[in-house]
């Protein structure tokens, strides 16, 4: 099993399981409060269920952070069709890592949070869709939906509650985009991972046609401990409209790298210091990628800051998908830059056309700026050419090509610069690489 | 195309999994699994699996270049995946995978001459936090020094 | 009908149907907002950006073809802001597109070319090598060119869903997306080239078409596709006298910009190194070339000798030929050579449908019905294949309006894709088989019956019959093979009926028993082939032909007269919902003239007087004497189409119906014209018709 030592100012709520002795297995699942909250959730009824997660101020932990018990109120659960729960452990965002984690650690507290949504909006059946990179967690979300079934948390009549739901892994095949919730829909539906038009909203036209619950790993491991103890506690954990805790992917140069679970509104720079450990080489702080990749950079001094939606929202980045980047004064931004962008450009799903060629365009612009090739009229156009992308492609992939790169530009021209008139890159990082 | 029992029972169970009607959906696992055990997506595969799902090669074809885990062409017996994405980057990961490339001889999405080995710099692979990483086939290596993936593929190549 | 909404585009203000896209109420007030993607007709892409419009009161820039209109929007489509988006999706565009306009055959009529002349930028800030990939040929029609590819997804979607083939799909992902054929390397499809004339950009070119010529050196003919009954309008691009290519860009016609195949590619027969450019005159037992004084003088001459000698008659007309054509040449065989020995192949029964339809009214589709009526019956007939028009439009109206389709066939058509039921049935037993379908049918609002030579005689009657115990309105289409083959009838080709169905007092020989008769002394045969599958019983017989080729009539023929094809001479022909359309002259082959001017030629050369042969004249005849013909002028002169009901009361025919038989052509035959079209030839890969088959 893969997890970190912990830290002393976790708040350990979906990841109180990490590290015990079989976390994954059912018998220590039910020894340690597994399935309270399935039954609690029975004896409630469908709205209550719903009021209870929208009490706990609990939002999208994929990325977009949408209020779940909202989401949860949009599907039509009297509608006569099949309404379905699909699962988005397609954890691609560059810097994240948590879904994994909590998928290998303690599968069944996600089924238990799955068939609580699935009764709450109406639905029989659900869908883990697992990104392809996972491969070897399908045999083991396998290994433990096989357990559910084997001791009656599902199937038909589960543990005598009249209730039936049936749960199945679906494997992507590397796709960033099937990671946008309704390129997933199509993707689970055998087809290229396209985004739809919207609306309709998968709430009411999701998989195949019928009103289906999208919904990340993280956000469903949630709702366990969100019903069992009540939604006002865990709303409590966090701050206001950002409740409860959330699992923070910390990487880069820092002294302790790893997966912390924390109240949001942490502030950052204790995340670094106080969780993290600290500078790698006690090097100084630069810059910030507060949740993932499509976030806009964080320059040093932006970072004491308590990591919420509403304050990163208001210094223009995003809170993402809680992968927390650390980059030391050493890192030269043009190739952090050229990184971010190559990584887009690969993923770019081709479907519109400056997402498409906006991204491959600035990729290899550039490739040609950090090897010496750059003319100083490049510098504005990366940012023209991002803003030709921003706002204006036909789903999010774009702005989250454009957002880092223009925030790049903006707050560190001197790294862009510096690597004019033929000058090697100043950084010595192709000269003296520096493992972990 | 014939397959192993074992596969042949894992396409019926994943057709059933999905609603009446739409054995579409299978269309990306069953191409997955097959490639784990034909190695690679021909287009007699396209053609059965097309079969299988009941829709046209065409539109298997189109999901085959889509994804970036689904390959046309053979890859080593163990496939070198080297993350360089940023979180890696930080940590070495680009050097990481100049170093497997010149260790093994060969460039992105090449083979060794022996069939062995295959190299590919892939995007994030979803262990950040124990960076550079490092997957061969399916299994993580985490935190991987140079030194350290020279004992991995030393240690594969006795293994033959 | 619902209350209008009300908005405002750059200051005018709109009212527009609820529903109505931001794009279609621009256009309503004369604002064009540009776009690839969007295609009236096909699903929305939303994938081009090149739409996007300012909405005020959203932060973010508005997809114009998406974006339903809402009561007091105010949209900006001139604004600086959305010119430079349009800027910048422009030069997104042209990044690594290989600016071959010099070469390309889209030039000149390119709207990725009109779009950068627009909207572009005046100089090229992308500083990186293009990526290029090599062209790739589908097949013998369809070349494809990934750099000049723009991925608005046209062509997969009128494939999918305009033919109903999805023959084309987008493989690999990002900036190295591109369309892909069927079958990995290669197209096995209709070959009808819709995805390359929708292509906007030069990235889908036709083997046809590709590196002849530029599009203005060409002159742009509009007139009546000669193949197959539906009757679809083909705008011939000619330069000095050779077709160079067949397209309906301008969406003018019945058929939009609908071709299939033939339309589109096989007019090269015009063109073929057969065509016969003189007559031909039997000497010494073989055909040799002679000049038209001498073949007209030594037709004539026959005619009259065997007139004064009160020999046998009998002329055979054509499918292809005009109107005109066949008026005139039912005149000159019943009132100069004064025989009802006339006929021409029949491929629909076309006066039983009439006879059964008697003192209805509004009882025979358009092709316009096909697309509006709300359900749709085709009985033993394979559409797709045989009239791809009437296809076309079954499947726009299932997209378009959920019409319901019920097919009765004896095997699997494309129409079964869409319909809400399907019977197979065995032949003989198609009527019984629609007989299941009563009760679903009464309950429709309205039908248009679709059906084959399986119907005739009798059974058509009895399909009326059924159609009208249904208690709804029911219309019908009989369905005939060739381009006039409904105008043949109409004008009377027919030893029993003269034009308008006229009952003649002494019905002559038919078709069968023409070619059966032993003392036969002159047989004309005029546009037709028939000793292709029968013999000629009297060998006595001086036969004169008018043909375009060396057929095997011709090959029989005393005397052959090199005739015009339709794409080189004015008339008008009545397509298979007798929809009367205008053919105009689109270039002249040397040697070969009308059939009108031919018949005329003889006439004069015989001293008699039918008229003068200028088709405006003969069809002001058609007009004043053929019931139902009476069209407005004015229709058809700008290129539209006016329905016919050539009769509406009993008409009291001895029928034959075992002479009525489908040619069976698949979309890739056309009986004898389709042997000299090297383009049909070269694309025989496709799947053949269920009632297509190979005649010895």
């Amino acid at each position: 099993m893969l997890y970190n030592e912990p830290s002393p100012l976790e708040v350990k709520v979906v990841t109180k399981r990490f590290g015990m002795p079989n976390s994954h297995s059912l018998d220590a699942y039910l020894a340690t409060d597994g399935f309270k909250a399935f039954f609690k959730a029975m004896q409630m009824t469908p709205e209550q269920i719903v009021e209870e997660v929208k009490i706990s101020a609990l939002r999208g932990r994929g990325g977009a952070g949408f209020p779940a018990g909202m989401k949860w109120s949009f599907v039509p659960r009297t509608s006569p069709k099949p309404k379905y729960v699909i699962i988005n452990a397609d954890e691609s965002e560059p810097g994240t890592c948590k879904d994994r984690l909590l998928m290998e650690n303690d599968p069944h507290q996600l089924i238990e949070g799955i068939l609580i949504a699935g009764r709450a909006v109406d639905a029989h059946k659900g869908y883990i869709y697992i990104r392809g990179e996972y491969r070897y967690l399908i045999e083991h979300m396998d290994r433990a939906i096989a357990e559910a079934y084997g001791r009656g948390y599902l199937g038909k009549n589960i543990q005598g509650t009249g209730f039936d739901f049936d749960l199945y892994t679906h494997s992507g095949a590397g796709a960033y985009e099937c990671g946008e919730e309704t390129a997933l829909l199509d993707s689970i539906e055998g087809k290229r991972g396209i985004p739809r038009m919207k609306p309709p909203f998968p709430a009411v036209v999701g998989a195949w046609q019928s009103p289906t619950l999208l919904n990340n790993v993280e956000t469903l491991s949630a709702v366990p401990a969100i019903i069992r103890d009540g939604g006002a506690a865990f709303a409590a954990l966090g701050t206001p409209k950002n409740g409860g805790t959330r699992m923070i992917c910390l990487s880069g140069h820092i002294n302790k790298p790893g997966v912390y679970e924390l109240p949001v509104g942490f502030n950052l720079l204790r995340m670094i210091h106080e969780v993290g450990g600290g500078m790698r080489n006690g090097k100084k702080l630069k810059a910030v990628v507060p949740g993932g990749s499509s976030c806009p950079i964080l320059k040093a001094e932006e970072c004491d800051i308590p990591m919420d939606f509403d304050t990163l929202a208001k210094i223009k980045s995003m809170l993402g998908s809680g992968g927390t980047v650390i980059l030391d004064e050493d890192t030269c931004m043009v190739r952090f830059a050229l990184r971010i962008m190559k990584f887009y450009a690969h993923e770019s799903c081709g479907w519109c056309i400056p997402c498409r060629e906006g991204t491959t365009w600035l990729k290899r612009m550039l490739e040609r700026f950090h090897s010496g090739m750059g003319q100083k009229s490049d510098i504005p156009m990366i940012g023209e050419l991002s803003k030709n992308m921003l706002g204006r492609t036909f789903c999010a992939l774009g702005d989250a090509a454009a957002m880092p790169t223009i925030s790049i530009v903006e707050k560190f021209p001197e790294d862009f610069e510096a690597h004019l008139n033929g000058q090697p890159c100043p950084y010595a990082h192709a000269a003296e690489p520096v493992f972990a | 195309m014939t397959f192993s029992p074992e596969l042949e029972a894992r396409f019926a169970k994943l057709l059933e999994s999905y609603p009446p009607g739409r054995t579409r959906s299978a269309v990306v696992p069953m191409l997955l699994y097959a490639q784990d055990e034909v190695g690679h997506i021909s287009n007699e595969l396209i053609e059965e699996v097309a079969r299988l799902c009941k829709v046209t090669p065409l539109q298997v074809d189109e999901v085959v270049g889509y994804y970036s885990m689904l390959h046309r062409k053979p890859l080593g017996k163990y496939h070198v995946q080297v993350c360089t994405n940023i979180s890696c980057l930080l940590r070495g990961g680009e050097e990481l995978y100049e170093h497997a490339s010149k260790q093994l001889g060969i460039a992105n999405k090449q083979v060794t001459a022996d069939g062995q080995f295959s190299l590919e710099e892939v995007e994030c692979i979803g262990a950040c936090s124990w960076a550079p990483a490092v997957q061969i086939n399916y299994d993580f290596h985490h935190l991987v020094t140079p030194e350290k993936l020279d004992a991995l593929v030393a240690e594969l190549r006795k293994a033959q | 009908m619902a209350d209008l909404i009300n908005l405002t585009i750059d200051g005018k203000p709109v009212q527009a149907a609820p529903g109505t896209l931001v794009i279609n109420a621009a256009k309503q007030v004369g604002i064009e907002i540009p776009s690839f993607c969007y295609y009236d007709g096909l699903t929305l892409q939303a994938a081009c950006r090149m739409c996007l419009v300012e909405v005020e009161k959203t932060p973010k820039l508005q997809v114009g073809c998406t974006l339903p209109v809402a009561e007091g929007m105010v949209v900006h489509t001139d604004s600086p802001l959305v010119h430079q988006s349009r800027k910048g999706m422009v030069e997104f565009l042209l990044t690594n597109h290989p600016l071959d306009c010099p070469v390309c055959d889209k030039g000149g009529e390119c709207e990725l070319q009109d779009m950068t002349f627009r909207y572009g930028m005046g100089e090229s800030r992308f500083l990186e090598q293009k990526m290029h990939v090599d062209e790739q040929q589908w097949s013998p029609v369809v070349f494809y060119d990934k750099p000049r590819c723009i991925l608005c997804y046209r062509c997969v979607r009128i494939c999918d869903e305009g033919m109903g083939v999805n023959a084309l799909g987008v493989v690999n992902r990002g900036a190295v997306s591109e369309i892909a054929p069927n079958h990995f390397d290669h197209l096995e499809c209709d070959e009808c080239g819709m995805c390359i004339d929708i292509c906007p950009v030069g990235a889908l070119t036709s083997g046809a078409y590709r590196y002849k010529t530029r599009p203005w050196e060409m002159k742009h003919v509009g007139t009546i596709c000669t193949h197959c009954a539906d009757g679809c309008k083909t705008t011939l691009g000619v330069r000095n006298n050779e077709i160079i290519r067949g397209n309906n860009r301008d969406r003018s016609g019945i058929n939009g910009e609908f071709l299939c195949v033939k339309g589109r590619y096989a007019f090269d027969f015009v063109h073929s190194a057969e065509r016969l450019q003189a007559p031909l005159l039997r000497k010494n037992g073989k055909l040799e070339p002679v000049s038209w004084a001498e073949a007209l003088a030594t037709v004539a001459k026959k005619f009259q000798q065997a007139q004064a000698s009160g020999g046998k008659f009998a002329v055979i007309g054509s499918n292809h030929t005009s109107n005109e054509e066949n008026y005139y040449l039912q005149s000159f065989a019943r009132e100069v050579l004064g025989t009802n020995n006339i006929d021409h192949h029949r491929t629909g029964d076309v006066p039983a449908l009439l006879d059964a339809l008697s003192g209805k009214t509004d009882a025979l589709a358009t092709s316009a019905d096909l697309y509006e009526r709300k359900a749709i019956l085709v009985i033993a007939s394979d559409l797709a294949q045989q009239h791809p028009f009437l296809s076309f439009q079954i499947r726009a109206n299932y997209r378009h309006h959920g019409a319901h389709i019920y097919t009765v066939t004896p095997g699997p058509v494309r129409e079964q894709k869409y319909a809400v039921r399907s019977i197979m049935t065995i032949p003989g037993r198609e009527l019984a088989d629609v007989e299941l379908l009563r009760e679903q049918l009464k309950a429709e609002p309205e039908l248009v019956i679709v059906f084959g030579d399986a119907i005739k005689g009798d059974a058509v009657h009895k399909l009326v019959a059924f159609g009208a115990s249904l208690g709804i309105p029911v219309r019908y289409v009989c369905l005939v093979d060739y381009s006039n083959s409904r105008g043949a009838s109409d004008m009377g080709l027919a030893p029993n009926h003269g034009p308008g169905y006229q009952a003649v007092a002494e019905p002559g020989l038919a078709y069968d028993e023409i070619l059966a008769a032993t003392d036969l002394d002159v047989l004309w045969v005029v546009g037709a082939n028939p000793l292709k599958h029968l013999d000629l019983a009297s060998s006595r017989a001086f036969v004169v032909v008018n043909d375009m080729f060396l057929t095997e009539t011709a090959q029989r023929a005393d005397v052959v007269f090199p005739a015009a094809s339709a794409y080189e001479k004015s008339g008008t022909v009545t397509n298979v919902c007798g929809e009367v359309q205008r053919l105009k002259a689109g270039l002249q082959v040397m040697g070969a003239k009308p059939d009108l001017e031919i018949i005329g030629l003889i006439a004069k050369e015989m001293g008699q007087d039918i008229g003068i042969w200028s088709p405006d004249k003969v069809l002001e005849e058609i007009r004043t004497n053929v019931r139902g013909y009476n069209i407005p002028l004015p229709v058809i002169a700008t290129g539209g189409a006016a329905q016919t009901t050539p009769v509406n009361g009993h008409v009291p025919l001895s029928a034959r119906p075992e002479l009525i038989q489908s040619a069976r052509d698949s979309l890739f035959t056309s009986g004898s014209l389709g042997r000299y079209s090297k383009m049909l030839n070269s694309v025989l890969e496709g799947p053949g018709g269920l009632y297509s088959e190979e005649r010895p």
